[in-house]
């Protein structure tokens, strides 16, 4: 077993960060993450590190804006309204571009909603959430280990890039137990932090962090140059797993996070029906791998099930990619239900038997 | 091949998630592959916990028990809400001093247990849910019972080692010798 550890999601995105050589981190509790700052609280004190429970989720973010600033690794976590109120904070540091880690929880809306496990901040994370023309790097894992490893890749892809990263896991991922270990990993080679504001240091021009750009000519220059960024992260960063897609199948689901285990499930009972499926699992939310729908067009007979614990979010996403070549259907559930293997499997053989579409 | 989805119910302070903790813990050191997920949503806060607890040898898809090989319940209104969960032929172990009924199916195994009297007479009340967990480990043989006696030593608090492992032999005693 090597030296795995039983670890609950929450407690282990704090153990990857430190081990991450993240040096600050700003939160406001918020089920069901509230175990990442409490972890972070023990944790980085110990180790000369700063750990600030900030008054709001606004002075959180911005916390970060500023010690991202300094060109330091730092983080922050919460969960889906949480997010909402740093998505202001999320474009500045997008527009100013500073890297930092931001983990998103998600828990069931709109508003409060509920504290169960969704998927429905879907939207918010790849298509802005915060105002202006940016994109933000966002990781789903699937199990506890997955969100360890992809911890460290968030942050490096950050550093890399210049730009803020999401790691977004739904709130069962965040509560679960599951073994864990920390591998030794060779670390990403990272560019000098020289745009940091840490003072002149022998140099004669000051590094300014900013966001605003009143000239048009300027702004729009700015917005070219991260597009140009944004397309680089699409080539080089994008991330999926194909599970059972090397045969021809009847159908290929599509499923990230926790959802995507289901769906695994899923895939093995209808075996024994005889059905053939395969599995897209988006690793990168955005950039959104449309790779896998080349790679796996022409190995579906019946196109493409969108399964999520929202009301159908990433399933645009599935609708561009395959542009028009193969039917797309969708099955969610919401409000922080979880849906079952024989729901799934029924809306399966709809399709698949009785060439059923039901989502209009 | 060895394989197991147990829920564990009860009413909050009973030990319940600390019970699928264990078992998981020894499941790890077993070579399965284990997940463990709590309850976290408003039945917490209504007073009553439980915990999903899956062991397989083979990779585990979704960590939310849906069909149950084993369900250990400690206070009826979990009986009412777990028994249809038990898939045909599963296990159901009661704690016969807290649910004042037994299971209505008669398509799975029932074992009741009067967990509190024994653990009184073992000297402490709260190692209850450890005769059960005993009893759970020995009818379904998911691990050894000296594998699950190890998981507790290395996680548990050491000052109730001993308790803890007088009530699981306690626990494994009470299943009746059946064939398999």
């Amino acid at each position: 077993m090597g030296n795995k550890v039983l670890m609950k999601g929450t407690e282990a995105i704090g153990e990857a960060a430190v081990r991450a050589d993240c040096q600050c981190f700003f939160g406001y509790p918020i089920t069901p993450q509230t175990e990442v700052a409490a972890y972070m609280a023990k944790k980085m004190p110990k180790l000369g590190r700063a750990f600030v429970q900030a008054e709001s989720e606004v002075a959180a973010i911005n916390m970060v804006y500023g010690a991202a600033g300094t060109g330091v690794r730092c983080m922050t976590s919460s969960s889906s309204p949480g997010i909402s109120l740093m998505a202001e904070g999320i474009s500045y540091l997008a527009g100013a571009e500073l890297p930092c880690l931001i983990i998103n929880i998600v828990r069931g809306g709109p508003g409060l909603g509920s504290i169960q496990a969704a998927q429905s901040d879907y939207f918010q994370a790849t298509k802005g959430g915060g105002h202006g023309d940016y994109n933000m790097p966002v990781f789903a894992p699937s199990s506890v280990q997955e969100m360890v490893d992809l911890i460290q890749d968030a942050f490096d892809v950050a550093d890399l890039y210049r730009t803020p990263s999401m790691v977004m896991g739904d709130g069962m991922l965040g509560q679960m137990m599951e073994p864990v270990e920390f591998r030794e990993r060779e670390p990403r080679r990272l560019p000098e932090k020289d745009w940091a504001a840490t003072g002149l240091l022998g140099r004669t021009k000051h590094n300014v962090i900013n966001s605003l750009y009143l000239e048009p000519e300027e702004l729009e220059q700015h917005n070219t140059r991260l597009q140009a960024k944004y397309k680089t992260i699409q080539e080089n960063e994008t991330r999926y797993e194909l599970f059972h897609c090397d045969r021809e199948n009847d159908l290929i689901l599509v499923a990230y996070g926790t959802t995507s285990r289901i769906c695994k499930n899923v895939i093995k009972a209808a075996e024994k029906d005889g059905i053939k499926l395969g599995l897209v699992r988006p690793i990168t939310l955005w950039p959104f791998p449309d790779q896998a729908f080349e790679e796996t067009v022409t190995r579906t007979k019946f196109g493409y099930l969108s399964v999520e614990m929202s009301a159908g979010q990433m399933v645009e996403d599935v609708r561009l990619a395959v542009n028009g070549r193969k039917p797309i259907d969708f099955y969610g559930r919401t409000g922080g239900m979880v849906p079952h293997p024989d729901d799934i499997l029924a809306r399966v053989k709809q399709m698949v038997l009785e060439g059923v579409s039901l989502w209009h | 091949m060895p394989s197991q989805e147990v829920v564990f119910a009860g009413f909050g302070g009973q030990g319940i998630l600390s019970m699928g903790k264990f078992l998981a813990y020894a499941g790890m050191e077993a070579n399965l592959n284990v997940s463990w997920l709590p309850s976290y949503g408003p039945e917490m806060r209504g007073g009553t916990a439980n915990c999903g607890v899956i062991l397989t040898d083979e990779a585990i898809g979704s960590p939310v028990v849906t069909r149950a090989t084993s369900v250990v319940v400690m206070n009826r209104p979990s009986l009412e809400k777990f028994e249809h969960m038990l898939e045909s032929g599963g296990l159901m172990i009661i704690d016969s001093d807290l649910v004042n009924r037994s299971a209505e199916r008669t398509d799975i195994e029932v074992i009741r247990i009067p967990a509190q009297t024994l653990a009184e007479r073992l000297g402490n009340k709260k190692a209850a849910n450890m005769i059960l967990l005993g009893a759970l480990v020995k009818r379904t043989e998911i691990v050894s019972l000296e594998v699950l006696l190890r998981s507790i030593q290395a996680h548990g608090k050491a000052e109730f080692f001993q308790v803890n492992k007088r009530a699981i032999e306690e626990g494994a005693q009470r299943v009746p010798l059946l064939a398999h």
